[in-house]
């Protein structure tokens, strides 16, 4: 719990549109320790998009410095910051981005096809055991199409577990879902950070969804503005229970 | 990400899209069977021509009297004697890349059985000519011998056209007589049916009798129209031809300054011309299906464009996976590389079927070249490598964060 997986300096992220520089990020500092499980909250243009693609690899800061579990993400180049995807990130889409007519089981092997440390048989052991993980070990051959939205992001979650990320990234994850299904997913990424101590980071605008979580970070016009504990914490699977009852999702 | 997984990938986006991929192969099957069908068309010709000419002795070299300068008149070819026994005997004696030596003298007229008549023409030659120079079998009965050359003997070998025309009614040729110019000449021989030449003319109607007695008998003369000779080898045509022009400018006593009696021509010479002609349409054809090779491999790259686009956000979550721009680049040159093997392949089919059709109904000679088939596939394979490269680097040059938001 001590070591701290992400650590943020002074991030600033600057856009050229035209002539006009736009100032999205206006120097962000914060340290996530291992085994948090922290939501990023804002509304649209606070920079929190912005935020994501940097956390994610997928942009680089235009100053400042990001530690990933010890790495410089801001030197690095466009193949290796793939390889620092491939290897340390676990992503989870608001749009769960599964491939369509591809098996639940083929999509959750995906991130193991671009390492070739892992042989064919283990990906498809480890994808296996992604799956039982989430509670679809009965889906394994579905297709896309064939599953619920719910169900589609359990695979999105599996499918971001199987590379054994240092932290799983989620980008308003339950944006797309009902809320009995937002919550049960919810209680399986509690799950999983509880008992697996993984690392979750959570991008939401739902303060709903962020009491979930035990850390909260609240950006505004770019820059930090509360970073607190949650101190009543609430428990998904006991919010669910107390739903009045319905068909399970 | 290894070759199996890629080939796996590129076969899952192959069969999701099922009529596009077969219609994008199209092309190239298209392609690829109409360059082989039409190299197979052109080789055929060729070989066909060839062959016609072979079997008149590609060996063959044929030396005549040439026009030359008398008493200040240029007299015709044909009305100009010069080639004589000595310088048949002079090619035989020096002649190191010659492996026959036959003089000619023939004579046009009638030839009588019975009370059936027929024009045709009487060659004298020596017992060479039809075993060496012409590789001429015969049907029938036997050569004649050099005692018959020695005894000027009336004896002769009909050509199955005479043969057809003397004896209607199914008789024996071998051991009549035959008369030409009212000499009766005993057949001792029918030739194999050897059929048109290269020019039309029927090589059957011809009878072959020994040169003294065609000289002697008939025509009463010294000289020869012509004189056959052949060459060891394809190869040395060029050489014994040389070879030829100086012995019998050295027989007929020719100073360096005069112009030659005589001309020798090949029948090499008279192949070139003839597959150059074929080898050019060859070309032609081949140029023209290759177009449609071409078109075929724009095909691809329309459709990998259009690939590309539709599966943006397919390439941006692979990327956010972790896929370098390298595999992305190799995953779309797979698809393009698969469309056009397959393609390829089926086109290769194809063309055989088509080439074999061409054959089979319009009995147009055809010819397979191994090396057509391994030209066109390879173009094939090359033309998918070239129009799926640069689609396949735009979709690896994407931003991941714009491909994921794609809509």
């Amino acid at each position: 719990m001590n070591q701290n997986i992400l650590q943020l300096n002074e991030i600033k992220r600057d856009f050229i549109m035209g002539s006009e520089t736009v100032h999205a990020l206006k120097g962000i500092s914060f340290n996530v320790a291992s085994g948090e499980f922290l939501t990023i909250m804002g509304s649209s243009g606070s920079g929190k998009t912005t935020l994501l693609n940097i956390l994610g690899c997928l942009d680089k800061p235009s100053e400042g410095s990001y530690l990933l579990d010890g790495i410089d993400v801001s030197k690095l180049s466009r193949n290796e910051l793939a390889i620092i995807r491939n290897s340390k990130i676990g992503f989870v889409f608001q749009t769960y981005n599964l491939l369509p007519r591809t098996s639940a089981i083929e999509n959750v092997e995906l991130p193991l096809m671009y390492n070739r440390a892992v042989s064919g048989r283990e990906r498809r052991q480890r994808a296996m055991e992604a799956l039982e993980a989430v509670g679809l070990s009965d889906r394994m051959y579905h297709m896309p199409n064939q599953l619920s939205g719910g169900q589609q992001q359990r695979v999105a979650i599996a499918r971001a577990m199987i590379n054994q990320p240092v932290m799983i990234l989620a980008d308003e994850a339950t944006g797309n879902l009902d809320s009995r299904t937002s919550y049960s997913i919810m209680a399986l990424l509690q799950d999983l950070n509880q008992r697996q101590k993984r690392t979750i980071v959570f991008v939401t605008h739902e303060p709903d969804i962020a009491s979930f979580s035990n850390r909260t970070i609240v950006l505004k016009d770019g820059k930090l503005l509360r970073d607190h504990i949650n101190e009543n914490r609430r428990s998904a699977t006991e919010v669910i229970a107390a739903l009045p009852k319905a068909e399970e999702a | 990400m290894n070759l199996a997984n890629l080939l796996k990938i590129a076969l899952k986006a192959l069969r999701r899209n099922k009529l596009r991929a077969f219609l994008t192969m199209l092309g190239i099957i298209i392609g690829v069977a109409s360059v082989i069908a039409m190299l197979a068309i052109g080789q055929g010709s060729k070989q066909s021509i060839q062959g016609q000419l072979s079997a008149m002795g590609s060996n063959m070299i044929v030396i005549r009297p040439n026009s030359n300068l008398q008493a200040g008149a240029r007299l015709d070819a044909t009305s100009v004697q010069t080639l004589t026994l000595e310088d048949v005997k002079a090619l035989q004696k020096k002649g190191t890349f010659l492996s026959a030596v036959s003089p000619s003298a023939s004579a046009r007229g009638q030839v009588i059985y019975g009370n059936n008549n027929w024009p045709t023409s009487i060659q004298g030659v020596n017992t060479q000519y039809l075993d060496i120079i012409r590789e001429w079998k015969l049907s029938a009965g036997a050569n004649f011998s050099e005692k018959d050359i020695n005894t000027e003997a009336k004896v002769c070998l009909l050509g199955q056209t005479v043969v057809n025309n003397l004896f209607q009614h199914g008789e024996e040729p071998v051991g009549k007589y035959v008369r030409f110019a009212k000499i009766p000449f005993l057949v001792i021989g029918i030739l194999s049916v050897k059929g048109e030449n290269a020019f039309g003319q029927d090589q059957d109607d011809i009878i072959i009798a020994p040169y003294t007695s065609v000289q002697k008998r008939i025509l009463s003369t010294i000289y020869f129209q012509n004189i056959y000779a052949s060459a060891l080898d394809e190869n040395t045509t060029e050489a014994a031809s040389a070879e030829i022009s100086s012995i019998i400018r050295t027989s007929h006593r020719l100073k360096p300054s005069d112009e030659d009696d005589f001309a020798v021509r090949t029948m090499q010479e008279l192949i070139k011309t003839f597959s150059s002609t074929s080898q050019l349409l060859t070309i032609l054809l081949a140029v023209i299906a290759s177009i449609s090779l071409v078109v075929g491999g724009i095909g691809i790259m329309n459709i990998m464009y259009v690939s590309v686009t539709e599966r943006t956000r397919e390439i941006g979550l692979r990327m956010s996976l972790g896929a370098k721009g390298r595999d992305i680049l190799f995953q779309f040159l797979t698809e393009a590389i698969l469309i056009s093997i397959t393609g390829g392949l089926l086109g290769v089919t194809l063309g055989i079927t088509a080439t074999r059709m061409v054959t089979y109904f319009l009995s147009w000679p055809t010819l397979i070249l191994e090396s057509s088939i391994l030209l066109s596939f390879l173009v094939c394979v090359i033309t998918g490598i070239f129009f799926g490269y640069y689609p396949a680097l735009k979709a690896s040059k994407l931003d991941p964060i714009e491909a994921l938001r794609y809509e």
